[in-house]
C-alpha cells in the first residue's frame, strides 16, 4: 500500500490533486490510498506527501503558521518524497513580494517576485497576468520525476508571482513568460513545481506517476 | 517558447445532457457530458467549460454529480458556470472537482460577491462571465451593455467599465460572450473582444459566434483573445478540436499540439 497525504490547510482545491493521484495509481495497478488531511499524525504515517497551495500567499502563510504546517513539511522533507505545487512551492522560499512582502518558510533558497506591470514577449506583445495556460518547460537537469516526460512539454500554469533563485543547482525546469522563471525545483527528496501537474494531462500525469514511484533520491 | 493560446470547448448542460441553443432557443440534444469531455480532452482541448442551464433545484444535484464524473476523468482545467450565486455554491463546485467557477448574474446583482469569492478561494479560480450586446447605433462610438438572465435582461452597465471593475474586485479571467453573435456562426464580435482584452490585465476568453476555424484565428489575432471558446462546431462534429488546433498553428498562433 502506497499512502499519499495531501496536506489540507484550507487553501483551495485539493480534490483535483487527489483525483489525479488516484487515477495514476489505478493506471499503475498499484494499491494506493490518498489522504486529504491537516492531521500531522496521518501525514507522518504517509509514504509520500503533497504540499499544494493556491490563492494569496498572505492567507496561505497565515494558515500554514496557524496549523503548524511548516513543521509538518519540514519533518516530511527529512524522511520521504515530497511534492510541492504552485503556491506550495512558493511557500518553501525565503520570502514573497505578494501582499506587500511576506516571509515564507525559507526551506529553499529563493524569492517570489511579481511579474512586471508592463510585461512583454519577444515580439513586443503585451503579456497578461496571471500567467495562465499551457507553457513549455525546459528540463534543465535530469531527475527521476522527468522520466517519460518529453523535453519542452507543455504544462498548465496559473500564477501572478514567480520564483527566482540564485542557486542554479536547485532548478530542474524553467519556462519563459516575459522573463525566465523557475518551473521546477528539486533538492534531496523534495520536488516542487510552479505548474499544476494534476491539470497538465499526459505530461502532468507522467510526473505524478513518477512521484508515486520515486524513492526520494535524485 | 511561449504561452499557448487556449481552445476551450464549452458544454451547455441541461439536466445532465449537453445541449446547445441558437440564440438561447431551439435547443438540440448533443449527448453525454462526461463522454464528450473525455473525447475533447483526448483531442487536445486545453480546458473544458461546463455551463449549467438547468433551471430546477433537483437538477442542480445532477449537475454536481456530472461535474464530479468529468473531474474524475479529465485532467485539464475545468470551469463550471451557471447558477453560481453564493460562496457555498462555489465551494460545492470546487469540491466536486471544478478548478474555476464562472460568475455572471450574481456579480451584477451584488458586485461585492466577486470580492468575497476571490478573497475566499483566490482569484485564480474566479472567472467573471459577461454577456455583452452592442447598444451604440451605426456611426456612433462603439458601446456594449451587460445583459443578464441568458441575455434577456438589460442592466444599463457599460461592458468596458464593468470588466475593469470586476478585475479590480479580483476576477482572474473574463469569459466574454457577445449576445449579438451567440449561436449565429458568423464569428466573434472582434471590436468588442479587442476592447475588453485591452481594457484589463487578466486573460480574456472570447465566446459567441464561432462557425468556422478561421473565426477562432480571428478571435486571437484580431480580437486579441487569450483563449477561444466554442460549442456547436465541436458538438455536432463539424470540426474536431484537433483540426482546430492544427488550423490555428498553421496560421502562426502558438498552440499546444
Amino acid at each position: 500500500m502506497n499512502k499519499i497525504a495531501v496536506i489540507d490547510y484550507g487553501m483551495g482545491n485539493l480534490h483535483s490533486v487527489a483525483k489525479a493521484v488516484e487515477h495514476v495509481g489505478r493506471e499503475l495497478g498499484e494499491e494506493i490510498e490518498v489522504l486529504v488531511t491537516p492531521d500531522p499524525d496521518l501525514i507522518a504515517s504517509a509514504d509520500r506527501v503533497i504540499f499544494p497551495g493556491v490563492g494569496a500567499i498572505r492567507d496561505c502563510m497565515a494558515e500554514i503558521k496557524r496549523l503548524n504546517v511548516g513543521k509538518i513539511v519540514a519533518e516530511a522533507m527529512q524522511s520521504k518524497p515530497v511534492l510541492a505545487i504552485c503556491v506550495g512551492m512558493q511557500a518553501l522560499m525565503k520570502s514573497s513580494e505578494e501582499n506587500g512582502g511576506i516571509d515564507c518558510l525559507g526551506f529553499m533558497d529563493g524569492e517570489v517576485r511579481y511579474f512586471d506591470d508592463n510585461l512583454i514577449d519577444v515580439k513586443n506583445s503585451r503579456l497578461k497576468v496571471p500567467h495562465m495556460g499551457w507553457n513549455e518547460v525546459t528540463q534543465t537537469q535530469d531527475h527521476p520525476l522527468w522520466k517519460d516526460v518529453p523535453q519542452n512539454s507543455r504544462f498548465y500554469f496559473v500564477h501572478s508571482y514567480y520564483v527566482q533563485t540564485s542557486n542554479a543547482d536547485l532548478v530542474t525546469g524553467k519556462t519563459n513568460y516575459g522573463t525566465d522563471i523557475v518551473a521546477a525545483l528539486a533538492a534531496d527528496n523534495i520536488f516542487a513545481t510552479q505548474f499544476h501537474p494534476e491539470k497538465s494531462q499526459t505530461a502532468g500525469l507522467s510526473l505524478l506517476k513518477n512521484f508515486l514511484q520515486w524513492d526520494g533520491n535524485a | 517558447m511561449a504561452l499557448a493560446k487556449r481552445i476551450i470547448p464549452c458544454l451547455d448542460c441541461d439536466n445532465g445532457r449537453v445541449v446547445k441553443g441558437v440564440k438561447f432557443l431551439d435547443i438540440r440534444d448533443a449527448g453525454d457530458p462526461v463522454e464528450i469531455s473525455k473525447r475533447y480532452c483526448d483531442a487536445g482541448a486545453d480546458e473544458i467549460t461546463f455551463l449549467d442551464i438547468t433551471a430546477s433545484h433537483e437538477g442542480r444535484d445532477t449537475t454536481v454529480a456530472t461535474v464530479e464524473a468529468i473531474a474524475g476523468q479529465v485532467f485539464i482545467p475545468l470551469t463550471v458556470g451557471g447558477g453560481i450565486r453564493t460562496l457555498e455554491d462555489i465551494r460545492t463546485m470546487l469540491n466536486a472537482g471544478a478548478d474555476k467557477v464562472a460568475i455572471n448574474t450574481a456579480a451584477v446583482i451584488n458586485p461585492e460577491f466577486v470580492c468575497e469569492a476571490a478573497e475566499r478561494f483566490g482569484s485564480q479560480c474566479i472567472v467573471v462571465a459577461v454577456d455583452a450586446k452592442q447598444v451604440s447605433a451605426e456611426g456612433e462610438e462603439l458601446k456594449w451593455e451587460i445583459f443578464t438572465h441568458g441575455g434577456r435582461k438589460p442592466t444599463g452597465i457599460d461592458t468596458i467599465e464593468w470588466v475593469k471593475r470586476m478585475v479590480n474586485y479580483g476576477a482572474g479571467e473574463i469569459l466574454l460572450t457577445s449576445m449579438d453573435r451567440d449561436g449565429t456562426k458568423i464569428g466573434f464580435d472582434l471590436p468588442l473582444t479587442k476592447a475588453v482584452s485591452n481594457a484589463v490585465r487578466v486573460p480574456i476568453i472570447a465566446s459567441g459566434g464561432v462557425g468556422t476555424l478561421q473565426h477562432l484565428v480571428d478571435g486571437v489575432l484580431e480580437g486579441e483573445a487569450d483563449a477561444v471558446l466554442a460549442a456547436s462546431i465541436f458538438h455536432f462534429g463539424e470540426f474536431s478540436v484537433e483540426e482546430a488546433k492544427h488550423y490555428m498553428a498553421e496560421k502562426g498562433i502558438e498552440i499546444r499540439i
